[in-house]
């Protein structure tokens, strides 16, 4: 049985079935990548993992434990969230934000520097988390989540918003995460990211698990391009869309649009 | 790539530095300068506006023997100024910070500037109850009758501006400040429906309740709010980290371990009792639970372990300011100490309102 252990979830919210019997599992020190594409499905499965949500059906242990019966301080002690938006209704200053992951528990001075050094925003800790720009926000909020310090990181697009070299970092940071012993479950767009750092992706699609497995097995041209509804070509376990195609239909602007996009059109 | 060695050095120098300025820096956004002296100061500040405030009015008493009365030196005006003036002083102090500190705790757990218990229609829920009381003859509580019927009503005013203006686990401004008018006007009939059926001497008490006035202090009106007020602040220093956290959102403060049902219920309880306490003695009195909290997060920041006392003591000063206003503006006359704190809370609330919108980029 793994560290955090999803069985059987359905999930329905109103008509819609967000998760239709998805079973998902991780173990220690292992990073799952969870990918696929808008509306499959991904943050629905995180606030289930995360017991933001009850589901229809279905059960999630975590530690051995069963999620439900855990107050939010025990379940903080195993597990941190990190949500895809994450909005803070006064101003706070960067340290005091990520100090905030040390609820519970005495503050401790050298997590607090070690993870802001990790996440690269040591030199914005006085700085009001509301005046800082997406990424830099990113970043502070995974500061905030590593402090907690739970063996168990549920993460929801952390390098979304980010540059290329802070994309590689935070990738790293929870890569190693997971080598110290951790498990980190967490949802991606780029399924390169995925690729070179997951040791699984689950690929979901319409609230189900369409595949599950090593990058390697799961990263198929004909799945992907499937899935995605998408013509994709993986090669040398790089995933790439296929761009010289006609695949989309051209897209015609309402009539009355700006002039000067129609009179460059056939120029171009 | 050598070059890129070398070009990675003094990058790796310049995260180092700084890692140490941020230090420094992590240590001073823990404990500001400003948020160190504030609270001192405040109290200092405190401290002689009681005195200024116990010795002038319509006699007027020399700051020596007030300072003398309180070690119990017995002069010319000693009956005064324990009769009188003491109480009366005790009484602004307990309200303001009794104020002040409900704002405080309901703008944290509402995640909100503009919550507070005149806006969002608390205290005149507190007033339903307290006029109620009045008008119905409920006094099985003794002294203690009018709060905590006062209490009640506030708390089921904030119950429903709760339940009604939440969603997603944070309030949007525009939904908080029309439910607030909404629950206003249904306070206020409910006040009009006791008007009409009361007879004279409980329409004065009514007109009381509604324009807001510490002129009727006593030690007895002081006794029945003390434990009320005195629990409310004492308790709500214990949810400053957790109302903290709140400012994240409610799913992010759960999953940092908050237990935000419970939070949120006791946080609510006490405001209430707060804003409660504060009416029955005083009747409604505005805005001093928006305009000190949001002064202080101007000073000092958001961190409630500052806000939550330094706004009991601003409250407690500005009360007895607008008290010393009310008794000197029209002498010997006085003003209704609750129309004052609107005429000076309204325009500061628009201001505010003006300026959250800004910062918003307007609101549909």
């Amino acid at each position: 049985m793994g560290m955090i252990d999803a069985a059987g979830i359905t999930w329905r919210a109103g008509r819609a079935t967000l998760l239709d019997d998805v079973c998902v599992e991780a173990g220690e020190g292992e990073l799952v990548a969870i990918v696929g594409p808008n509306g499959a499905g991904k943050s629905s499965l995180l606030a289930v993992l995360a017991g933001d949500v009850r589901p229809d059906r279905g059960s999630v242990t975590i530690a051995g434990a069963a999620l439900r019966g855990l107050r939010p301080a025990a379940l903080a002690r195993l597990r941190a969230v990190l949500p895809q938006k994450v909005t803070l209704a006064f101003p706070f200053t960067v340290a005091q934000v990520v100090e905030m992951g040390q609820y519970g528990r005495p503050y401790d001075e050298r997590t607090q520097r070690e993870v802001m050094d990790a996440t690269e925003v040591a030199h914005l800790a006085h700085r009001a988390f509301p005046t800082l720009s997406g990424g830099e926000q990113a970043r502070v909020s995974l500061a905030r989540v590593l402090a907690q310090g739970a063996p168990v990181l549920l993460l929801d697009e952390p390098t979304a918003p980010l540059d290329l070299r802070h994309q590689e970092q935070v990738m790293g940071l929870v890569r190693q995460r997971a080598r110290l012993g951790d498990t980190v479950v967490v949802v991606l767009h780029d399924l390169n990211l995925a690729a070179a750092y997951a040791d699984r992706i689950v690929v979901m699609r319409e609230g189900r698990v369409a595949a599950d497995g090593a990058p390697g097995d799961v990263l198929d041209a004909g799945l992907l391009s499937e899935v995605y509804a998408c013509p994709i070509e993986v090669r040398d376990n790089l995933v790439l869309p296929v761009r010289h195609c006609d695949f989309f239909p051209e897209v015609r602007l309402p009539l009355g649009g700006p002039s000067r996009t129609s009179s460059s059109a056939p120029a171009g | 790539m050598t070059q890129q060695v070398r070009g990675a050095r003094p990058d790796k120098t310049a995260a180092r530095t700084d890692h140490r300025a941020a230090a420094g820096a992590a240590g001073v956004a823990r404990s500001p300068a400003a948020s160190r002296l504030l609270i001192p100061a405040l109290a200092v500040l405190l401290a002689t506006l009681c005195v200024v405030s116990a010795g002038i009015g319509a006699v007027q008493v020399p700051f020596d023997e007030v300072l003398g009365a309180l070690t119990g030196t017995r002069t010319e005006h000693f009956e005064v100024l324990w009769a009188i003036r003491f109480p009366r002083v005790v009484l602004a102090l307990m309200i303001g910070a009794a104020l002040a500190v409900a704002g405080a705790g309901m703008q944290g757990v509402f995640g909100n500037p503009l919550a507070e218990p005149g806006v969002i229609g608390v205290s005149s829920g507190a007033a339903v109850g307290a006029v109620g009381a009045i008008v119905l003859g409920f006094s099985a509580l003794g002294g203690w009758s009018i709060t905590v019927a006062a209490f009640a009503g506030g708390f089921v005013a904030t119950i429903a501006v709760y339940a009604l203006a939440r969603n997603g686990g944070r309030t949007e401004v525009v939904t908080l400040v029309l439910t607030g008018v909404a629950v206003n006007a249904v306070a206020g009939a409910v006040v009009g429906i006791f008007t009409f059926v009361a007879d004279d001497e409980e329409l004065r008490s009514i007109t009381f309740w509604s324009l807001g006035s510490v002129g009727g202090a006593s030690w007895a009106v002081v006794a029945a709010m003390a434990p009320f007020a005195l629990l409310g602040l004492a308790a709500m220093p214990l949810f400053s980290k957790a109302l903290d956290l709140l400012a994240l959102g409610e799913r992010s403060a759960r999953h940092l371990g908050v237990d935000t049902e419970r939070v949120r219920i006791v946080v609510i309880g006490l405001a209430a009792l707060l804003t409660g306490a504060g009416v029955a003695a005083a009747g409604i009195i505005g805005f001093v639970g928006l305009v000190v909290p949001h002064l202080i997060r101007l000073v000092a920041g958001p961190s409630h372990r500052i806000l939550i006392p330094a706004s009991a003591l601003a409250g407690a000063g500005v009360m007895l300011l607008a008290d010393l206003a009310a008794r000197m503006v029209v002498i010997p006359a006085e003003l209704p100490i609750g129309v004052l704190t609107a005429l000076l809370g309204g325009p500061f609330f628009l201001w505010l309102l003006r300026r959250t919108r800004r910062e918003q980029g307007g609101w549909a």
